[in-house]
């Protein structure tokens, strides 16, 4: 019989673009295939630093996103109530013009009724300098509600962080720790790392409550209990200072374990560095037996000891009060085994192999280097252990101190940025923490007028907080206040709730981009659907307007008045700048922009662009020019080529000045875009071998940083295990200072604002019975799905259409679970119907479910009865935002006390077989009208 | 009935790495794209935004969870199937119009759509549920391996591999020639013991699967412990911090000066 002919070379393409992948936050590079204009195919650029051809699940199914039902086609203005999906389509004038006229009443009055926040913006370089041109303190992306104490406690102690500002050292890791789930960040880079690992015999350990997802490989699962990780890592920490296998050189050099504190108790300088005159902290030097600046390079700096300074003052070094705390019975493994759900020889062993990797499988690297003190070193000495964190600790009321842990447990081994260990990624490190400030304090918001600064940034004492002399917060979500002094992300999930409330202040106008801020992004979603929907007496609106703007008809296009539909990932230009989070690699810097591979069939405009223009509208200075004319003509590509932020620094680093042959500074070249385009839309500088490590104290590598405007000079970034920052919102607690926390607020600083890293239980489960509410309750990502954006595909909804609630066997037997029953799910705000699945793999006190499967009826361009809504379900109804009220009837929000950090995995819960065995989740909420589109 | 050609030298396939598999899926919608548009397409999508969307899939990863005796722990198992282009594959055999067909070039299971007449016979015979039935064209669908690319002179020579192993971000995937015992993939069966699926049907399955390594935990590794010697921790280590050298020359550290001995000094 003969065979078929078969067509072994088709080209079902007509053409191939590159562009930059939109279906999660890890930024592949992507080849789009095209025929006629029409996607046909996607795959990963095998020439990309981040994703090197590899794709992922999404990323792959970027066509059905593309071309979802869901798409918003034309500007939309409300003309029913809120949330009765009754519109009329505008044109683009129109829209624009309503909003202009909104917003400039905003800006003519008091710039800081306008709250905008982004979401998932990819775009911050640019929405965060526009709402400062705008004149408004209340911006924020999502950072705030995601992992900012993680962000901040590694600014903060080594001016790096996990996920866009560093990774470990794939290459030479031998032990590699990851903590809580992590499959929704760099997923392929790790993807990628875990499987050249495994080959190569690293040792992978999870702690995660869960064993799933990168669990599911890892060589050993600790499945801890939720909010204990900081216990366990201390644990490991008194185990190693006990054993003194920790790394004194490293820790002599570069941090700040030398470094003199003042012992004043009582005074307002206790527990500050000892300064001299010029300022510098002070270290003792062994071989002088006097005090000397913490740089000298001819020191012999004492690590422990107590002293006497000339002038009379007693101090102690960093190192001492670390150890004193460390070393106390409270942090040994029987101490904290049993809150932890970890056994005390798991902890001892695991701290026996990190020892063991650490110090007797060093690397060592013939690349010789010169360190910040002009000492040179003839090797790169590396220690192979490496970790990698994300929302298992962010996500608790102690995930700041908990990460400070972290950090502490890598820096007592000496593992950052050293071979085998941690590495920063460009731009990174930066100052710990950065030296940019947020503004907005009072009398920096004036009606027409810019902000004279960002209103993001780092406070390091008091006098930095925007609050007014009342203590009462200034910006409408309370960050920079005495409610979360540390909000370096500011706190998205209060923003709704405080407007309703007006508390501090009421707003005027709501801007939101991206955001799903009335389901899944949303803490209380059945309350936040009422603040949305709120009236004051005289019928109008609590929050009086709303604009969104959104590719998809999300849950929150309901709730909105002013509809400004965007682009899908494939039709726009977008840089992924060094300005915002790069996609760098360890080995060096790297951007990349989108650009559009196809055009929109809709009456859509791309966000940033529409931005610009909304912006020169206003007339807001950096958009426009004197004689009223748009700076960016050309959109958002025109400023992506063209501003400035400082002399020859933009969006881009690559393929600046003329002939694009400069990089980091250079004027504009206008013909950035295409060098981009040429280059497979990326730009990467591997640094050379001498630059490559040790780069907080490599003397070439901070010359060099601070030519590309990495850093403002060419200073060491001295690890800060003692951070003093944090010591002096503790003293303002203590009454000293010009600015001090009002009486109801002091307790709970001087509690939590410990210059050392501790551990305290996540205040829900404090605040709750524990016999009413025995269980943990988190979720988990998909790798699959990216948030709400997942369920509209039409591929990715066929791999998870909807979702369970997973529990351990044991734990169910003694609750007479069966799986597959439905089940009632109740905290201390609420309660929820899902169905079980029992599985051994979880703690067992814990259950937990995919994250933001569950979709509200009628959203999506889902059709009724779709598996999500019906079936799926949320624990965000769960979840309040407000703690419940203390002494005085004051309810903080559910966030980090430091970073004001939305503690989701606080939650604290009890499971019951429901009376009602309907397949039916609960709560179910009204069907959302498909939007009507009167013209 | 559909004969079988002479066995061939060359015997194209897919060698799957369940030590490496994290279930992420990545595989599975870059076949479906690649391949609805390709020689299978399209894959029809039923109801694909009502409930209980289905469609056709060629490869799809499947979890388990798994507790295997003297192991303190369960383990998660992803497992990807697709088809595993049997050497004496009953899906072919059984063919009544010879629309199932295995090359005799490579080895590659096809199913010609021109004279496929939808009988659903091959996917009774296929025991590893490698075969899906599109209703919309009323025949059957299947892995391809991708012979549209991997000897597609439009694409890229580095692109010439099936989608999910260009896809696969953990490097589970592998492709290549399992009848030359040279080869990279054979070379890999041989060191990590792949193994065949149900060998005892008797169907020769050309694609292997790597079974997960031993794990190093505390079942399968030796306890280790860090000294514990009477006495004050904090004395000792006042002591050792005494000790410190500086590094004012920064060639000497005390990583250089035996390490491990001074500690326990």
């Amino acid at each position: 019989m003969t065979e078929p002919a078969v067509d072994t070379s088709p080209k079902t393409w007509d053409e191939i673009k590159t562009t930059t992948c939109y279906m999660c936050a890890c930024r592949c590079g992507i080849k789009v295939y095209l025929k006629n204009g029409t996607v046909k195919y996607i795959d990963g650029n095998p020439n990309h630093p981040v994703n090197k051809g590899i794709i992922c699940g999404k990323g792959a199914a970027g066509i059905k996103q593309h071309y979802s039902p869901a798409r918003l086609s034309k500007p939309l203005v409300r003309v029913g109530e809120r949330g009765s999906g009754e519109f009329r389509e505008i044109e683009w004038e129109e829209a624009l013009r309503t909003a202009t006229m909104w917003l400039s009443e905003v800006r003519n009055t008091d710039p800081k009724k306008l709250a905008f926040f982004t979401g998932r913006d990819q775009s911050q370089g640019l929405t965060g300098w526009w709402a400062a041109q705008f004149g408004t303190p209340n911006y924020a992306a999502h950072g705030g509600f995601c992992s900012v104490n993680m962000a901040a406690a590694g600014l903060y102690t080594f001016g790096g962080s996990f996920w866009e500002f560093g990774e470990p050292d794939w290459k030479h890791t031998k032990y590699f720790m990851l903590f809580g789930v992590a499959e929704d960040h760099a997923s392929n880079p790790i993807k990628k790392a875990l499987g050249k690992l495994k080959a190569k015999g690293a040792k992978i350990i999870s702690i995660n409550p869960i064993r799933t997802g990168y669990s599911a490989i890892a060589d050993e699962w600790i499945g801890i209990r939720p909010g204990t990780d900081g216990l366990f890592v201390g644990a490991l920490i008194h185990e190693l200072i006990s054993a003194q296998k920790i790394d004194g050189e490293y820790l002599l050099r570069y941090t700040n374990s030398p470094w003199l504190i003042v012992e004043n108790p009582g005074g307002a300088d206790d527990g500050l560095f000892a300064r001299n005159a010029q300022g510098s902290a002070l270290i003792w030097d062994g071989h002088s037996g006097t005090p000397m600046p913490a740089l000298s390079p001819d020191a012999e700096p004492k690590l422990m000891g107590r002293y006497k300074l000339p002038d009379g003052r007693r101090v102690v070094t960093s190192f001492q009060l670390i150890a004193e705390r460390f070393l106390t019975p409270e942090w040994a493994p029987e101490a904290v085994s049993e809150r932890c759900g970890v056994p005390v020889e798991t902890i001892k062993r695991i701290a026996a192999e990190l020892a063991r990797t650490a110090f007797e499988e060093q690397i060592e690297l013939d690349v010789p280097w010169t360190d910040h003190l002009g000492r040179y070193h003839e090797k790169m000495l590396g220690r192979p252990v490496s970790m990698h964190a994300m929302r298992g600790i962010s996500a608790h009321a102690n995930g700041f101190q908990t990460c400070r842990t972290i950090h502490m447990l890598q820096i007592l081994l000496g593992t950052i940025d050293v071979p085998g260990g941690f590495r920063y990624k460009p731009p990174f490190p930066k100052p710990p923490p950065p030296g940019v400030k947020p503004a907005g304090k009072p009398g920096q918001v004036k009606p027409n007028t810019p902000l004279p600064g960002p209103p993001l940034g780092f406070v390091t004492s008091p006098e930095d907080l925007l609050v007014d002399a009342e203590g009462t917060p200034q910006r409408i979500d309370k960050a920079y206040s005495w409610d979360a002094p540390l909000a370096a992300h500011g706190m998205m999930h209060m923003v709704i709730t405080n407007a309703a409330k007006k508390d501090p202040y009421s707003i005027e106008v709501l801007f939101m981009y991206m955001a799903n801020m009335s389901w899944n992004s949303a803490m209380n979603v059945p309350d936040t659907i009422k603040y949305l929907t709120q009236k004051e007496p005289d019928g109008s609106y609590t929050i009086p307007k709303i604009i969104y703007s959104d590719a998809y008809s999300s849950e929150m296009v309901h709730y909105a008045d002013l509809i400004l539909p965007d682009t899908t990932y494939l039709e726009r230009w977008d840089c992924i700048s060094m300005l915002d989070r790069p996609i760098s690699e360890a080995d060096g810097p790297a951007d990349s922009i989108r650009q559009p591979v196809v055009e929109p069939d809709r009456d859509v405009r791309p966000f940033q662009t529409m931005l610009l223009d909304l912006g020169n509208r206003l007339g807001l200075p950096g958009m426009t020019r004197t004689d009223g004319s748009p700076r960016y003509p050309g959109g958002y590509a025109d400023y992506i080529v063209n501003h400035e932020r400082a002399p020859g620094i933009g969006p881009l680093a690559g393929f600046r000045g003329p002939n694009g042959k400069a990089q980091g500074r250079g004027a504009p070249n206008p013909e950035q875009l295409q060098h981009y385009i040429d280059n497979g839309c990326h730009w990467y500088y591997e640094l050379p071998d001498h630059m490559k490590y040790y780069r907080h104290v490599n003397w070439a590598y901070l010359d060099w940083a601070t030519f590309f405007g990495f850093m403002g000079k060419p200073e060491p970034v001295i690890h800060q295990l003692y951070c003093e920052p944090l010591q002096k919102f503790r003293l303002a607690a203590q009454g000293h200072g010009k600015i001090i926390p009002p009486t109801e607020h002091r307790k709970r600083i001087q509690d939590h604002f410990d210059p050392i890293p501790f551990w305290y239980p996540p205040f829900e489960g404090e605040m709750v019975s524990g016999e009413e509410f025995p269980m943990h309750a988190v979720t988990q990502r998909p790798m699959a799905m990216y948030h709400s954006w997942g369920s509209q595909n039409s591929w990715l909804r066929q791999i998870l259409g909807r979702n369970w609630l997973y529990m351990a066997r044991e734990m169910a037997a003694k609750l007479r679970i069966a799986d597959g029953d439905w089940v009632t799910v109740t905290s201390h705000h609420g309660q929820i119907k899902g169905q079980a699945k029992l599985m051994d793999g979880v703690n067992p006190e814990t259950v937990w479910t995919w994250n933001a499967i569950g979709k509200r009826s009628g959203t999506w361009g889902l059709q009724a009865g779709a598996d999500e809504a019906k079936k799926g379900f949320l624990l965000n109804h769960l979840i309040s935002e407000l703690l419940p009220e203390r002494e005085g009837g004051y309810r903080y929000s559910n966030s980090d006390p430091v970073t004001g950090q939305a503690a989701w995995y606080d939650l604290r819960v009890r499971v019951e077989k429901a009376a009602d065995q309907s397949a039916v989740s609960e709560p179910q909420f009204a069907t959302l009208k498909k939007l009507r589109r009167a013209k | 009935m559909t004969s079988l050609p002479p066995p061939s030298a060359k015997k194209l396939g897919l060698v799957i790495d369940l030590d490496t598999c994290v279930g992420c899926q990545a595989c599975v919608t870059s076949c479906k794209e690649w391949n609805t548009q390709g020689y299978s397409e399209p894959l029809t999508d039923t109801t694909p935004y009502g409930a209980d969307a289905s469609g056709v899939w060629l490869n799809r990863v499947h979890g388990y969870e798994v507790k295997e005796q003297g192991q303190d722990q369960s383990r998660i198992v992803h497992f990807p199937r697709s088809c595993l282009h049997c050497e004496t594959p009953a899906c072919v055999t059984v063919c009544p119009t010879g629309a199932s067909y295995k090359r005799a070039e490579d080895g590659i299971v096809l199913v010609n759509p021109e004279t496929c007449i939808g009988c659903k016979l091959c996917s009774w015979a296929c025991p590893y549920g490698a075969r899906e039935y599109d209703v919309s064209h009323g025949v059957m669908k299947k892995c391809t391996l991708c012979v549209d690319r991997i000897y597609n002179e439009n694409l890229e020579v580095e692109d010439r591999q099936p989608a999910c192993v260009k896809a696969c971000p953990t490097g589970a995937r592998h492709f290549g020639d399992l009848g030359d015992a040279d080869s990279k993939v054979s070379q890999l069966v041989a060191e990590r013991g792949g193994y065949d699926l149900l060998p005892e049907m008797g169907y020769k399955p050309v694609n292997k699967y790597l079974p997960p390594r031993a794990r190093r935990d505390a079942t399968n590794q030796k306890a280790e412990a860090l000294p514990k010697p009477d006495g004050s921790a904090f004395d000792r280590l006042f002591v050792w911090a005494d000790k410190l050298l500086s590094g004012k020359q920064a060639t000497v550290r005390a990583s250089d000066l035996d390490h491990s001995s001074k500690l326990e000094g």
